[in-house]
């Protein structure tokens, strides 16, 4: 597919070909009403009735903030609201760059807010009508939880951040055009002013210029009076060459404030007279409580009550240690929902059998496989995988403090979707969504983990602070963290290839089985002449959930493990086969020959050491990674070296884009090496961050070395694509290290001679 | 039954039970949310402060076996007029935290092994540094540490 060169406002297209429905999506902005001391801005979506809608809406004075993503101050000041939580991938400094980009803004003057959350947005037809143009398929927005984990509906309207779709849609498509619009705006107002023709004034640095009068305007003087004047619904967007912002190293605005203690998380929140509590769910997942006796927690120093739910039971105290003792003191009994005959090892022989029934859910791919099976001539290579339940294990445990009174809700903390956060605890606390109010905090981690449709938590303080007259801190122990996770599925997958008598892939099926079809979500880069990925859905007693990638982890592992396979059949160089079953001059190729390039790729290993490779396009963006790595005496992996070349199209911030392909590498390479859930009798077998071994800095790779082809291809996502080359590079350089082929995750000490 | 302990160089009594986690005391009483709940079991490091200047994860430690003694905090590093230490400004400058959750943790920890090193070898910021940090920023983790000692940019394997 052609490199696209400009920016545009088109929806995503993969580069790669598979056959995915188009989308369409069209930008109307208005200008909104006036705030004091400055003008507000609002960029509205939808067709030319929620135009309307969304006019009416304003103009009513009803929470004509919330679809306002600037304002500039009469002291110049522009303040940005993003609609996302950051949670550290700085996409608040990306999007305000992208944003003062175009609008031409001194950077110095320049902050982000975070949107509040309110509900005129979701639960208007505005909101619906954006949705449905965007999907194409407006049955998409009555099963919005579930569709949380399809592509479509993670951009901006719901506020919903994840799929890495903050800077790549919300920057492209709102940000920057809203600066360029409201630059317009200003151009126009100081036009007016001066008595001069627009083109002939320029801006830089938050002001108007008129190069033949010498005179100028500063944005706050103009500010007012542009927010009065309607906005260009499509203005012209800089060139790449123009930019000042985009493209900058610049320093996260969040950082101080994480170095001195200083920044507020949603579990340091404290409201007078607050109450601490914690929690006790049924150990399998599907199990009730049956029975409990209060009181032996009720005879510990400092607790108040023991609240019963469904299945699960809180203890409230004075404080956090005396609620945890108070829980302890408890035994509860709980069902097993009839789930006790679930393992591990029961769930892969489930999938196996499922698999062997040959009845798939689902299949994508084309051409004939089979033919090409039988064909003569043709050598046939065969892999089974398996990856086990990924824990998201955020490093703020979930807490959440609530409110109830006079019957509103009030709550506070860090969800990935605060919007639908007050829909989810207005059903669980029995009231109207208008009468919720969400305060979203600043989330120690996330990784899918705070996405409302799968948070149990906003369920559960909901229906706490209804029960008492205080507000109420609801914390989650790590023990109750780790093993009521909505884990990225246990899944397992049969692969099956040809090989033509020149060494090239004639057919490829991949047959999997986990909960959740990764066809639209995943991307099959290598041109082959038949292809066939069948799905085969399985679910357990877990919740799966997505994680970092969602399922381009997986299925990126089972992809390039099966690549060095079949390299290694036809005898040809893991890199080299690669290439050429990619599109000749394409990006992939680019991104493949950049990574060998830098890793030194073919050069001389000491023995005993060996380097991996693996390409995956996931969110939109390429990344082929090189692991150099040996073994620990116990055979466990010991990284040396790594790499990463990247093509996200345009880097908005090089900074925090290396931070975010470093970070998910390692969060990668820590999966494959030793995370796992495993079940036991229906319950989870890890019980702290003691057994869910998550890789520490001594066995992080020393260099981690990063680096960016910028193509100016359509923007890709920057937060979760580093993660799925990962665990296959890995595995792959054990293999030319220690000639065991590893696949079956996590590693562990399976490469042991 | 008060207990009695000095925290950022102020002289303080605290009024918990004395089976308490010190964390707890810290964050519930005290109001020094810096330090964080990460696992209440000693494994992640998010709690880490200095007791009578060792590292000490605070949430394994009663408060009563603090009595007597120095805690000092993440919001006890910087001097009296405002000015970051300079392993906090050493962050700052390599733009260490993503999410930052664990980051009073890992810069207590940075701390410590600085003060008990002077400029600490690889080995030794492997040895020490076993915080968890589920972002993944211990390559400018490992870059910050030695920035801060002053050790040559270009000896650091993790310069990422």
């Amino acid at each position: 597919m052609a490199d696209n060169p400009n920016p545009n406002l088109d929806a995503e297209t993969p580069a790669t070909p598979p056959k995915k429905k188009g989308v369409k999506r069209r930008a109307f902005l208005i200008g909104s009403a006036l705030l004091a001391g400055g003008g507000a801005f609002g960029l509205y979506w939808g067709d030319s009735s929620a135009r309307s809608r969304a006019k009416a809406l304003t103009e009513t004075g009803k929470d004509h903030n919330f679809l306002s993503w600037m304002k500039i101050g009469e002291d110049d000041r522009v303040t940005v609201y993003s609609p996302h939580i950051d949670f550290g991938q700085g996409s608040h400094t990306g999007l305000a760059q992208m944003l003062a980009d175009e609008l031409d803004a001194d950077w110095s003057k320049v902050r982000v807010e975070q949107a509040p959350a309110d509900s005129a947005f979701a639960n208007t037809p505005l909101g619906r009508g954006f949705l449905a143009e965007v999907s194409g398929a407006p049955g998409v927005i009555n099963a919005l939880p579930t569709a949380i984990i399809s592509m479509i509906t993670r951009s901006m309207p719901l506020q919903i951040t994840g799929g890495s779709s903050a800077l790549r849609f919300t920057g492209q498509v709102g940000m920057r055009t809203v600066g360029a619009a409201v630059r317009l705006a200003l151009i126009e107002e100081a036009a007016a002013r001066l008595g001069v023709p627009a083109n002939e004034l320029t801006t830089a640095d938050s002001k108007v210029s008129h190069a033949k009068s010498g005179k100028s305007l500063r944005y706050g003087e103009l500010a007012a009076g542009a927010a009065g004047r309607s906005l260009e619904s499509s203005p012209k967007l800089k060139d790449r060459k123009d930019y000042k912002l985009i493209g900058k190293p610049i320093a996260r605005a969040d950082i101080p404030a994480k170095v001195d203690g200083s920044a507020v998380y949603g579990i340091d929140f404290k409201l007078p007279n607050m109450r601490v509590a914690t929690i006790s769910a049924a150990p399998v997942r599907g199990g009730k409580l049956l029975s409990v006796d209060e009181k032996p927690a009720m005879a510990v120093s400092g607790v108040e009550k023991v609240v019963r739910l469904d299945d699960a039971v809180i203890v409230v105290a004075k404080g956090y240690w005396q609620a945890l003792k108070g829980l302890q003191a408890l035994a509860p009994k709980f069902s097993d929902g009839g789930h006790s005959g679930v393992s591990t090892a029961s769930i892969y022989a489930a999938q196996d059998a499922l698999r062997k029934a040959g009845k798939p859910d689902n299949e994508g791919g084309e051409g004939d496989v089979d033919a090409a099976f039988g064909a003569a001539g043709a050598k046939l290579i065969e892999a089974d995988y398996r990856v086990p339940f990924l824990h998201h294990a955020m490093m703020e445990p979930f807490a959440l403090t609530a409110q109830f009174k006079g019957g509103k809700l009030e709550f506070w903390g860090g969800l990935q979707d605060p919007l639908s956060a007050r829909v989810r605890a207005a059903k669980a606390a029995d009231i109207d969504v208008d009468d919720v109010v969400f305060h979203p905090m600043i989330m120690g981690g996330g990784f899918g983990r705070r996405f409302p449709d799968v948070t149990e938590i906003i369920d559960q303080v909901a229906i706490l602070a209804k029960q008492v007259p205080y507000p109420v801190k609801l914390i989650w122990s790590r023990e109750e963290e780790v093993q009521h996770g909505t884990y990225r599925p246990q899944s397992s997958a049969h692969l099956k290839a040809a090989l033509d008598k020149n060494g090239k892939i004639a057919a490829w099926r991949t047959d999997y089985v986990q909960s959740g079809d990764a066809e639209a979500e995943t991307s099959f880069i290598y041109a082959i002449p038949a292809t066939s990925r069948r799905h085969f859905n399985y679910q357990s007693n877990q919740i799966d959930g997505p994680w970092r990638s969602v399922n381009s982890t997986q299925i990126g592992f089972y992809n390039e493990s099966f690549m060095d396979e079949l390299a290694l059949a036809s005898g040809q160089d893991a890199y080299q086969f690669r290439r050429k079953h990619l599109p000749e001059g394409s990006r992939y190729q680019k991104v493949l020959d950049e990574v060998a390039k830098r890793s030194g790729w073919g050069s001389e290993l000491p023995k005993g050491v060996g380097r991996g490779i693996a390409i995956v396009e996931s969110f939109g963006t390429i990344v082929a990674e090189v692991v150099e790595a040996t073994t620990k005496d116990d055979g466990s992996p010991k990284l040396l070296k790594a790499w990463a070349v990247v093509d996200c199209g345009t880097t908005v911030n090089p900074l925090n884009a290396e931070a975010q392909i470093s970070g998910g590498m390692i969060m990668g390479l820590s999966s494959a090496i030793g995370e796992a859930i495993n079940i036991d009798k229906g319950a989870v077998v890890e019980s702290n961050l003691a057994d869910y071994q998550i890789l520490k800095l001594a066995d992080a790779p020393p260099m981690i070395d990063v680096h960016f082809i910028e193509s100016g291809a359509k923007m890709g996502g920057i937060g979760e694509p580093g993660v799925p080359p990962a665990s296959a590079a890995l595995a792959n350089a054990l293999f030319a290290a220690t000639g065991k082929r590893i696949r079956t995750l996590p590693m562990l000490t399976q490469a042991k001679a | 039954m008060a207990v009695s302990l000095n925290v950022n160089g102020k002289p303080v009594n605290v009024t918990a039970e004395p089976d308490t986690p010190l964390l707890w005391v810290l964050r519930e009483e005290l109001a020094l949310t810096g330090t964080k709940f990460g696992c209440g079991v000693a494994a992640c490091g998010a709690c880490s402060v200095h007791v009578n200047g060792e590292i000490t994860r605070s949430c394994s430690i009663a408060v009563a076996d603090v009595a007597g003694k120095s805690v000092t905090t993440i919001e006890g590093l910087k001097s009296a007029d405002g000015t970051l230490h300079k392993v906090q400004q050493a962050w700052i400058d390599a733009q260490v935290p993503q999410c930052g959750y664990c980051q009073s943790g890992q810069i207590m920890a940075a701390v410590a092994l600085i003060q008990k090193t002077g400029s600490p070898s690889d080995a030794q910021i492997d040895e020490a540094m076993t915080n968890i940090c589920r972002c993944g920023t211990y390559p400018r983790i490992r870059k910050a540490i030695v920035s801060a000692t002053g050790r040559a940019a270009a000896a650091v394997k993790g310069d990422a």
